[in-house]
């Protein structure tokens, strides 16, 4: 058994930016801040004194160039890491995402890669302005040849970010704004590749199952402990990555469950909750014994601070789906 | 007109063999055309106007070392990076998925849709050689309608401060589809717009190929040098309808046109080459017809190569996610086929 260490989630990836920068000269960070400031959140402090201007880049304030220099210093042969300081900022690179990370390697035919990952915080409850807190991860799964990874734990951000880093295809890393801090688990100091597509089991129960990715994990921990008081049995299954994703978990938790909700922080409306649930139609339907539910953000633009918090799903909506869902004949 | 003689600049063979590549790049583009009339190809862009821009740019570049990222116009002119190009830019045109695969060892990237998202990419790769220690530079080609999208003032600006070896090179060809230049800015020149990235701008005679060849030389030399980016403008003119499914008739006006067609890039580069005595009818001749046998060799290489029905789940990950792999099997079964697999 390796050393651990305590570690926020801002923690776990600072330490694994420097690993794996360490790790492969070929790293480059770059983006907006990230260098002599460390980033706005400080995600990428002591980067710059570490390993020097070169490989920690500042950029101007040009998220589709941020973007685009992505694919062709992938080209060159570097393993670049851009950052997308929110990622509400990413509309302004999209085309770059979409049009041309993600189809690099189809459109040469595999001449080239691009294995670029891409850095972002997301998500509500931090009284950001606006566009700082939209969850697009519908929108980039929505998108062929892009992986799309969510950590909700501080080990996991590590391991998943290794992995990314590591990975010859592009990632959309989504990091949760709420949770940089909030979330402080222990890290294993050591090697630690945490492998796409395959879920976490967060909590056990077999009443109801509930599928939730990043900062909304741990909320839906919350409102299984207040359910597991009126005797309800809930199995919190963290997706980690939605591109890949791990079917088999989904469809093993609503066999042995027979009832589902998911929750997500985005939009309602063609959310990855929505995917989710015609999975489990196409592969688990015969063991439903209550219609799936969803507990999610509104089809409105992400609200200011004032309005946000009864925006983003919280512990009393989700336990009220998981109740209504258990009582549903 | 740059004299063809300046030390530095091409020989007679060298010069010789760009007229022959301008040739082939006309005589691939036209076929190119006739194939999407006769149904066998796609919609393509003709050349007709940029073979010397082209020829000339390929000719001031050192095909091991630097790269060469086009918009969608040029890959029937970059002979020089490789004999296969051509074969690949036939497969393109006619749909295949192949035709996006510039293989090893060809330093040039496939064309470019989405007008001026290559830049940034030109812009990154030119960052990533020189943080490698390599010595080449990246030249990337696009319009004067691109100029206009974001895409060239973020790169442009980034390759400033970068101070990368990178040779912008700007195609000013009048036209836009039917959206003159007057629409597409107010500015004098498209080469001013450097004086904003902090590098410089020049503007050069895209119907000359040999001051093309300077220019781009000239570039060169500066970025190897590690003294930054250069934007260059050449100006020329489209000769041919913006594309396969256009009609120029609509918007070009025709004095205009015929001035032009006066000054066609493979005229400009024949008499400069006759009044040298480096160049006659029957050399002509023969080039055109090499072309000719080099494009109906493409075109049955293109028409021999098979492809696998479901070639569109190849090369989009690495490995194939579980999902996709479940989609092939059904799309397989549904249409009797056995599957491809990655080729």
């Amino acid at each position: 058994m390796s050393d651990t260490q305590t570690m926020t989630m801002l923690e776990a990836i600072n330490h694994t930016l420097h690993r794996e920068m360490a790790r492969d000269e070929r790293v480059v960070v770059f983006g907006e801040d990230v260098g002599h400031n460390g980033g706005v959140f400080r995600a990428t402090e002591g980067l710059y004194a570490s390993f020097g201007e070169h490989r920690v880049v500042d950029t101007p304030l040009a998220e589709g160039v941020i973007a685009g220099a992505a694919v062709g210093l992938a080209a060159a042969g570097m393993v670049p890491v851009p950052e997308i300081q929110f990622l509400g900022f990413s509309y302004q690179a999209f085309h770059q995402v979409a049009g041309q990370i993600a189809r690099l390697r189809y459109r040469s035919q595999g001449r080239f890669e691009a294995p670029i990952t891409l850095r972002s915080p997301f998500g509500g409850g931090v009284r950001t302005p606006e566009l700082h807190s939209d969850s697009l991860e519908a929108q980039l799964a929505n998108i062929p040849g892009l992986k799309i990874v969510l950590p909700a734990s501080a080990a996991d951000a590590k391991g998943l970010l290794a992995t990314s880093i590591r990975d010859p295809d592009p990632v959309m890393f989504l990091e949760p704004l709420r949770g940089y801090r909030a979330i402080r688990d222990e890290v294993p100091l050591g090697e630690h590749l945490v492998p796409f597509g395959q879920a976490r089991r967060v909590t056990d129960g077999d009443d109801v199952v509930v599928f939730a990715w990043s900062y909304m994990v741990d909320v839906c921990r919350r409102a299984a402990e207040e359910v597991a008081a009126e005797g309800i049995g809930v199995r919190v299954i963290d997706l980690r990555t939605l591109v890949p994703l791990d079917l088999e978990a989904i469809v093993q938790g609503v066999e042995d469950c027979g009832r589902a909700v998911v929750v997500q922080e985005a939009v309602e409306t063609n959310g990855f909750a929505s995917e989710i649930i015609a999975l489990i139609n196409d592969h688990a339907l015969w063991s439903l014994e209550a219609p799936v539910a969803r507990v999610s953000g509104y089809d409105a633009p992400y609200p200011v601070g004032q309005l946000e918090d009864r925006y983003v799903p919280d512990q009393g909506r989700i336990a009220a789906a998981i109740r209504a869902t258990v009582a549903s004949p | 007109m740059a004299e063809p003689t300046t030390s530095g600049g091409p020989g007679a063979d060298q010069l010789r063999q760009m007229m022959r590549e301008m040739i082939a790049a006309r005589v691939f583009s036209d076929r190119a055309f006739n194939l999407q009339r006769q149904g066998r190809a796609g919609t393509n862009a003709p050349v007709d106007g940029n073979e010397a821009v082209i020829v000339g740019t390929s000719h001031a570049l050192d095909p091991t070392k630097d790269w060469v990222l086009p918009q969608y116009r040029e890959l029937v002119g970059l002979q020089r990076f490789g004999d296969e190009v051509i074969d690949r830019y036939t497969l393109y045109v006619m749909g295949h998925p192949g035709g996006g695969h510039l293989p090893e060892p060809i330093r040039v990237w496939p064309p470019q849709i989405s007008l001026a998202a290559q830049i940034p990419h030109a812009v990154g790769l030119a960052w990533g050689m020189k943080l490698r220690g390599e010595d080449g530079v990246a030249v990337v080609f696009f319009g004067d309608g691109a100029s206009s999208e974001g895409d060239f003032y973020e790169a442009g600006n980034f390759a400033g401060v970068l101070d990368a070896p990178v040779i912008l090179l700007c195609v000013n060809n009048g036209w836009a589809i039917s959206t003159p230049t007057s629409r597409q800015t107010a500015a004098t020149s498209f080469a001013d717009k450097a004086m904003a990235f902090g590098f410089p701008g020049v503007q050069v005679d895209g119907t000359d190929a040999v001051a093309m060849h300077e220019a781009v030389s000239a570039a060169r030399e500066r970025a190897v040098a590690g003294d930054g980016p250069t934007l260059i403008e050449a100006v020329t003119y489209r000769l041919a309808p913006h594309t396969t499914a256009d009609d120029p008739t609509r918007y070009v006006p025709e004095d205009v046109l015929a001035e032009w067609r006066e000054r066609d890039p493979l005229l400009t580069m024949r008499r400069q080459l006759e009044a040298l005595d480096l160049w006659s009818d029957t050399d002509h001749e023969a080039a055109q017809a090499d072309a000719d046998e080099r494009m109906e060799l493409a075109v049955q290489r293109a028409e021999a190569t098979p492809t696998p029905p479901d070639g569109f789940f190849d090369h989009v990950y690495s490995e194939p996610t579980a999902r996709m792999q479940r989609q092939r099997e059904g799309f397989n079964e549904h249409y009797g086929l056995t599957g491809g697999g990655a080729s």
